[in-house]
């Protein structure tokens, strides 16, 4: 055990952590414009947005994070840095994810509430911004903080193709040098769970709250 | 900048990918038989066990479940190693992956288990099944059913997290594409491929799931409704 290694453990927790929020705000952003897209009344837009979830959901994301690390330089852009591609890649792969969820949020707004903001005359957006997704919000904060636990952990995987030196790589660079896997990987494990575990176990207590009416 | 699309170096490599898809259903295939039953369990524990089995349980599954699969099977499969125990790579890989997606499945049929009301069990008591008919023609199975649509996507999730175990050494799909990689140079190419053969495997292998629901559960075969 020595302060350098704790040190650069920390230092990877904290590129973990950079990495999981940028990919949460792209993510979310792009999947929900994917969940709206997946409802829109267009069949071809619809269509387009489930065969986008359905092609994402089947990709392991280390074969995503290859296609995204090589393919922009394919295309004649520079390579991009690890955390640019290790970004693009897991902001693709959980707007996928992150779409579905949301789609079913906004799916699971009662029936009644849509058929009433129709009646009272307002345009579609209208009815969307005010009276949809003010509730579908609601339903939609457990799953979505439990989805955040996934990032964290998928973010794990940024070192292997893209090489983007995170908790998991700085990790494993300090095993090959000291042998202990038991001791570094333990560490490595406890500080994601320090992460992870607050976010589980604040959706399960929303959930509950939520659903009080069901009880 | 033209670039020029190589398929074919890619795919006379087709033995070896072969290969690959091999290795990785065959640690599907292992992996799920040891995580059903390494589930259900620790599913019945936590439902039913005594209060110091049941922490045990709920402090596996949380552990697992809040940290990544990669850090866990190099803890598992280096840590191993580190102790002086040899295993073969696939069954290091196998353990790490049942450690893994075992903590995944006692969630699913635990939710399964409590959602069996409380009259099944009233019936069953009645009908004077002991107590291990009880766990397994009133429970278990009708709590598998239930909790089947999740368990299946769960376990394609979990072929497709195989290819995680490529980093400790396995040459399943993705860790022998490694290979390929480094003698064509095609890395592009190589992962248009890879996503191609996952996205036909991943179809396989939920369709595998469909058909196998329908061979254990015949009340869906037959009355074609959901439990």
């Amino acid at each position: 055990m020595n302060s350098a290694y704790i040190l650069s453990l920390l230092q990877g927790l904290w590129a973990t952590v950079v990495l999981s929020v940028l990919t949460f705000l792209f993510g979310g952003l792009i999947g929900f414009m994917v969940g709206l897209a997946r409802i829109s009344p267009s069949w071809v837009i619809s269509r387009g947005a489930a065969t986008y979830i359905q092609v994402l959901q089947g990709l392991p994301l280390l074969v995503l994070m290859g296609l995204c690390f090589y393919g922009p330089s394919i295309l004649g852009y520079n390579s991009l840095s690890p955390l640019v591609a290790a970004t693009f890649a897991l902001t693709l792969y959980s707007s996928a994810y992150l779409g579905e969820i949301w789609r079913g949020c906004i799916q699971a707004v009662a029936k009644p509430q849509w058929e009433a903001a129709e009646c009272l005359g307002l345009s579609r957006w209208q009815r969307m911004r005010t009276v949809i997704l003010p509730q579908a919000l609601r339903i939609a904060v457990p799953p979505t903080v439990g989805f955040m636990v996934q990032i964290v952990k998928n973010t794990s995987i940024a070192s292997l193709v893209v090489g983007y030196a995170e908790l998991s790589y700085n990790a494993k660079i300090i095993n090959n040098a000291t042998f202990e896997p038991f001791l570094y990987f333990g560490i490595a494990a406890l500080m994601y769970f320090a992460v992870c575990y607050p976010l589980s176990v604040q959706s399960r207590a929303l959930e509950r709250k939520l659903n009080v009416a069901n009880r | 900048m033209i670039y020029n699309f190589d398929f074919g170096a890619v795919l006379a490599y087709w033995p070896l990918l072969l290969e690959g898809v091999w290795t990785t259903l065959r640690l599907t295939l292992f992996s799920t038989v040891f995580g059903i039953l390494v589930g259900a369990f620790c599913a019945v524990v936590r439902t039913g066990g005594p209060a110091w089995a049941r922490w045990i349980v709920s402090l596996y599954v949380e552990f697992i479940r809040n940290t990544p699969l990669l850090v866990q099977s190099y803890f598992l499969i280096f840590g191993i190693a580190s102790m002086g125990i040899r295993l073969p790579i696939l069954l290091g890989a196998v353990i790490a992956l049942t450690v893994n997606i075992g903590a995944y499945t006692t969630e699913i049929v635990r939710a399964g288990i409590e959602s069996i009301h409380r009259g099944q069990l009233e019936a069953a008591t009645c009908l004077g099944l002991s107590s291990t008919q009880t766990y397994l023609h009133v429970i278990i199975r009708p709590a598998l059913e239930r909790v089947y649509p999740a368990l299946s996507s769960q376990y394609v999730l979990l072929m497709l997290a195989s290819s995680i175990v490529s980093s400790v050494g396995v040459e399943e799909l993705f860790g022998i594409s490694n290979r390929i990689q480094s003698e064509t140079y095609r890395n592009f190419e190589i992962f248009v491929v890879l996503g191609v053969i996952y996205l036909l495997l991943a179809v396989l292998v939920r369709s595998g799931f469909a058909l196998l629901g329908l061979a254990i559960f015949p009340r869906r075969r037959t009355l074609g409704t959901p439990l």
